[in-house]
């Protein structure tokens, strides 16, 4: 039983990871990381959201009549990242104006929306809150992956939170003054992902044998 | 490439004696004069830029070779990548740049698709793009060739004709000058030897800008081979002998560009329709390298003839969309990279009419009755 529940939280780490694996939420994924803390940022967010949904998804299963479970997913999540966009708006106001629309978009992201449909929807609340941490956690590791390799190559720098006497920027030396800028391009974006799955598509082939 | 079981390949199934290798030998000797020329007009650092290109090409192509146990680097098809990348970089670029774009087009556009054959985007292309739009001020520094330094001209670099026209057409909102008029009102310099042809010209009431001839024989700033439209041209005339290309897709293509460039060309400058000054672009940039080496891939052109002709006249339009109204240069290249991602679909719905086959007439008319 034990062993069913860390395998429920982490198979959303490389096994079932919603980027690499199931293809999912790929365009906060393309869109977003250009810069570290945005990856950063945007992960918290969709975490955020996606314990919450997870969670009121499973409380509400019984009540809630099958023909209209997608609209009430919705409304569940909706209103948790009117929270987490409020939040930010106030307290990380940097990170909110480079999110920009990606934010809201959070509302319709497939991982959330697939999640409460697949998972939350048929399970106990707890596997559903270890399943929303879990895949939570793989999304932002995989946009991290993403937005370091692009923000180091595509523009030498690694963005971070500014930190007393330190602005929350490192540069990178050689990188910096001549960077790879069509990383940080929508195509540099495009065909970073399509190297990246193909290497979890072999690892995973190779680890199965 | 050179296995000889017996397999199952895509069309055209026409048997010559032409095998890869051969092919890839004579784009390159058709190549050559062009490369020389500006080996010769732009220094010796314009033999390093090449040398290095071509080799990073060939090894990155052996190395995968290796790993993959199909093909040989012999069949030239590397070497020719190599060498078409070297002749797009300006001769003053940083040494790693020929490296990176070699290394892009050969392992991410040739090897990620299948190697030979497979790839749908040009590799030398993709790999010019790809460092265009990494190292945009590397890149933008061209060198003047010596031909106009002899003629008394700062040898510091310079902008190309095109850039030229586009910063002075962006600077003035009307104009109303030809590109010619735009060019000699800022000052840019032609040679001697153009002077005296111009001059030649107009004393057969045929007037040719002194720019034009500049930018035919190879008297102008710009990458290393694709200056001298003559010896480009020279180099496509062999290929059309040899019958590795057909007429059709540097046809098409340079009659579509001028036919929009006369047409709607002189609207960018204040002039009415009908007043491009189409010979100056042709003859400018990297247009014709394009056409004649770059569009005519086999592996990324259609493979019927009226395919062809409609690749051409696609990469003319949008040359010309890009060159008069973009913002960025690099317009040819990117008009070709656009329009190989509509290879596959002209070919479908463009099929060559199968040996023997009568159309269906009276089906329809059941149809319809």
């Amino acid at each position: 039983m034990a062993s069913g529940k860390i395998n429920i939280l982490s198979r959303g780490l490389l096994k079932e990871n919603p980027v690499f694996i199931l293809m999912l939420g790929l365009c906060p994924t393309l869109g977003v990381t250009t810069q570290v803390i945005n990856a950063l940022g945007m992960g918290a967010g969709v975490i955020f959201v996606l314990v919450f949904s997870n969670i009121f998804v499973s409380l509400l299963k019984d009540i809630i009549p099958g023909s209209v479970r997608i609209p009430s997913y919705i409304v569940i999540i909706a209103a948790f990242v009117t929270i987490v966009e409020m939040m930010m708006h106030a307290f990380a106001p940097s990170i909110y104006s480079s999110l920009g629309i990606f934010l809201p978009l959070i509302v319709v992201n497939c991982i959330i929306l697939g999640r409460a449909e697949a998972f939350a929807n048929k399970n106990s609340i707890v596997d559903s809150f270890l399943d929303a941490i879990g895949m939570g956690v793989g999304f932002t590791l995989a946009l991290l992956l993403i937005a370091l390799i692009r923000e180091v190559f595509g523009s030498g720098t690694i963005t971070l939170f500014a930190m007393g006497s330190f602005d929350g920027v490192i540069e990178i030396p050689i990188l910096y003054t001549y960077p790879v800028r069509v990383l940080t391009l929508a195509a540099g974006a495009l065909l970073l992902m399509g190297y990246l799955k193909g290497f979890f598509e072999w690892y995973s082939k190779r680890k199965r044998g | 490439m050179e296995n000889r079981k017996l397999t199952v390949s895509s069309s055209p199934h026409i048997h010559t004696r032409m095998s890869t290798s051969s092919i890839m030998w004579s784009v390159t000797v058709a190549l050559l004069p062009a490369a020389l020329w500006g080996v010769y007009v732009f220094g010796l650092r314009a033999l390093l830029v090449i040398a290095v290109s071509i080799v990073s090409s060939v090894a990155i192509e052996y190395g995968l070779l290796k790993i993959s146990k199909d093909g040989s680097v012999l069949d030239g098809s590397a070497f020719l990548t190599g060498l078409l990348i070297g002749m797009n970089l300006p001769a003053d670029v940083a040494i790693v740049v020929p490296i990176l774009a070699s290394a892009f087009a050969i392992f991410v556009v040739k090897w990620t698709f299948g190697g030979l054959g497979s790839n749908w985007m040009n590799p030398a292309l993709a790999g010019r793009v790809f460092v265009f739009f990494s190292f945009t001020g590397l890149m933008n520094t061209y060198r003047m060739p010596r031909t106009l330094v002899s003629a008394g001209v700062d040898a510091s670099s310079s902008a190309t004709i095109l850039t030229q026209i586009k910063m002075t057409v962006s600077e003035q909102t009307a104009l109303l000058a030809s590109s010619t008029g735009v060019l000699e009102s800022s000052g840019y310099p032609y040679t001697g030897f153009a002077h005296n042809v111009s001059q030649f010209f107009s004393s057969m009431s045929l007037n040719v800008s002194e720019y034009t001839i500049d930018a035919f024989f190879g008297n102008i700033a710009g990458c290393i081979g694709e200056v001298s439209a003559f010896f480009l041209i020279l180099g496509g005339i062999y290929l059309l002998y040899k019958k590795i290309i057909t007429w059709h897709i540097p046809v098409s293509m340079i009659g579509s560009f001028a036919l929009f460039a006369w047409v709607f060309g002189g609207l960018r400058n204040g002039l009415g329709l009908f007043q491009g000054d189409f010979v100056l672009q042709i003859f400018s940039g990297g247009f014709i390298l394009a056409s004649l080496f770059m569009a005519t891939d086999m592996v990324t052109s259609p493979v019927t003839r009226k395919g062809m002709i409609l690749y051409g006249i696609l990469i003319g339009f949008f040359t010309f969309l890009l060159r008069y109204f973009g913002s960025l240069p690099e317009s040819s290249s990117l008009a070709i990279l656009l329009v190989n991602i509509f290879v596959p679909t002209i070919d479908r719905y463009i099929m060559p009419k199968r040996f023997g086959e009568v159309e269906k007439k009276s089906n329809k008319k059941e149809v319809k009755a």
